[in-house]
């Protein structure tokens, strides 16, 4: 009963605004892209300025609306500079030079050329140090919990986060990584709500593109492929370099396998890299492109169908947020397990797994 | 193209954000968090266990209870048949003994009973003797007070010694 009403009364709504933004579209409709005047508008331009770093964080044109971050440089000859990005902008908004450096399609060069190490607090850094502020508030505060009484149902906050950490741990690390999982949770735990927190932030509007920079998903990669090469067994190289059931001369004379399985190290990150930057850049550029179908149409009229889809999109990017993060996750979690997989020396294992742990805690 | 060509300065600043929230994550959180799993874990596991062993020992005793029961029972039937038979044994001996007694008894009173009558039919033996005696000797004076009454006996005697 109550959920036909509801929909009927939404059918009545979609009516009457799609009637209104008709109207009003026929009759009115000469929408410009508001923040460049004169310039014809560019989607291309737009989107890639949405989702690629930037000096400072702009939430609205005007005053206020726009805040700026810390530029932090280092060159050979002038060593460590820091400003306030705001001396790249004059009283109009305008991008200006600045003590002989100047922003060039977002990056800082020095007027005259040569290097400069650009190690500012971007958009992107400050977004993802506010995640990063985020997690540890959200996790100390559910671990005093466990400190407390060990032995408690859990509460609030608690009882959302708790299940996906043992999901993490019970269907992600131990089927995948084995026995030895213990001393990966902290890091796949880590990983886990590192990439989903800056996912769901980079959905809010105005929010940085944090995963979805390549930069990101490159160091993350890096750290998997650094422990993976580090907690690699005997068996692990073994099968890299003397791949176990293939023919001699495959390993010898044409050693075609050592070098696809030695390529095979570098792929595998290499694709966690890509995989959640493209997909994660590839929702922000679809929903940017629905709603610059309204600027290139120039017609209010196009809004309604761009926002529905938009909607939709976005409801997309929420589950894709989770799961490229449980992808990430998973794929790491296997990779381990790979480099840590023994068939032999069941007891002497055990033992080594206990002084590790011990070492960890 | 911009995209894919990663900044340096981002590369360290996410580095060295990642590294950090893991580390400090890890002393503050994920340890705590999984020791804190893992010891409630333990605690349920060992609480269902601890419930199974209650139970089974609750069936244990139950059926020790029922055990006892049904030998209480079986004790107190033996018992009960043993006093039976003890009653009747007890019975039967009392009867045999009140028997034998009263037997005894009767034959005892049987041989009182004969030598008294031994003893009273030669007194009765002897009186008789006695009576007839003197009946006989007071017939005699009587019957042969004169002479032909004693001659007449004479005769008689003499002719039943002839008819012989």
């Amino acid at each position: 009963m109550k959920v036909s009403e509801t929909a009927q009364y939404l059918c009545k709504v979609l009516k009457i605004s799609l009637l209104v933004v008709l109207l009003l579209g026929l009759n009115t409709a000469k929408v410009s892209a508001a923040s460049s005047e004169g310039e014809p508008f560019s989607a291309g331009d737009m989107i890639l300025h949405h989702i690629s770093d930037a000096h400072e964080w702009h939430f609205w044109d005007g005053p206020y609306g726009t805040l700026y971050l810390p530029v932090i440089l280092y060159s050979q000859d002038r060593g460590l500079e820091a400003f306030m990005s705001s001396r790249f902008y004059n009283d109009n908004h305008e991008l200006v030079s600045y003590n002989g450096y100047q922003i060039n399609h977002g990056h800082i060069e020095r007027v005259g050329g040569g290097d400069v190490l650009d190690l500012s607090i971007t958009k992107n850094v400050a977004s993802m140090l506010l995640s990063a502020v985020l997690m540890l508030i959200i996790f100390s505060s559910i671990a005093s919990r466990y400190k407390k009484g060990a032995v408690s149902a859990p509460k609030g906050l608690q009882s959302f986060l708790e299940p996906i950490i043992v999901f993490i741990r019970d269907d992600i690390a131990r089927p995948n990584i084995g026995h030895k999982y213990r001393r990966f949770m902290p890091f796949l735990l880590t990983l886990f709500f590192f990439i989903w927190i800056n996912n769901i932030l980079g959905l809010l509007p105005g929010a940085a593109n944090v995963t979805g920079n390549i930069a990101v998903t490159l160091v993350l990669a890096a750290i998997v492929f650094i422990i993976t090469t580090f907690s690699g067994t005997k068996e692990y190289w073994g099968h890299i370099f003397n791949t176990p059931g293939v023919p001699w001369w495959l390993k010898t004379v044409l050693p075609i396998m050592p070098i696809v399985e030695f390529i095979g190290i570098f792929t595998k990150p290499f694709s966690l890299m890509v995989r959640l930057f493209a997909n994660i850049t590839a929702g922000h550029i679809i929903i940017l492109s629905l709603f610059s179908l309204i600027f290139i149409f120039q017609s209010v009229a196009v809004s309604p169908i761009s926002v529905a889809f938009a909607t939709f999109m976005y409801f997309l990017e929420l589950f894709v947020a989770l799961l490229q993060a449980y992808i990430f996750t998973l794929l790491a979690a296997m990779y381990f397990g790979g480099a840590v997989e023994e068939h032999h020396h069941e007891e002497h294992e055990k033992v080594e797994e206990a002084q590790v742990d011990k070492a960890l805690v | 193209m911009e995209l894919v060509n990663p900044g340096i300065g981002l590369i360290i600043w996410t580095a060295i954000t990642f590294i950090i929230v893991l580390l400090l994550l890890r002393k503050f959180a994920w340890n705590p968090i999984m020791e804190g799993l893992r010891q409630r874990e333990d605690f349920i596991d060992e609480s269902i266990r601890a419930a199974e062993n209650a139970k089974a020992e609750m069936a244990n005793l139950r059926a020790e209870n029922e055990r006892l029961l049904d030998e209480a029972r079986a004790e107190r039937e033996r018992i009960i048949r043993e006093a039976n038979v003890a009653a009747k044994n007890l019975i039967e001996e009392a009867k045999g003994e009140a028997q034998k007694q009263a037997q005894r008894q009767l034959d005892e009173a049987r041989i009182a009973i004969n030598t008294e009558k031994q003893a009273a039919l030669a007194d009765v033996k002897r009186q008789v003797a006695q009576l007839s005696l003197e009946i006989a000797e007071k017939l005699l004076r009587r019957e042969l007070s004169n002479e032909s009454a004693q001659k007449a006996l004479v005769q008689d005697y003499v002719s039943n010694l002839n008819v012989q």
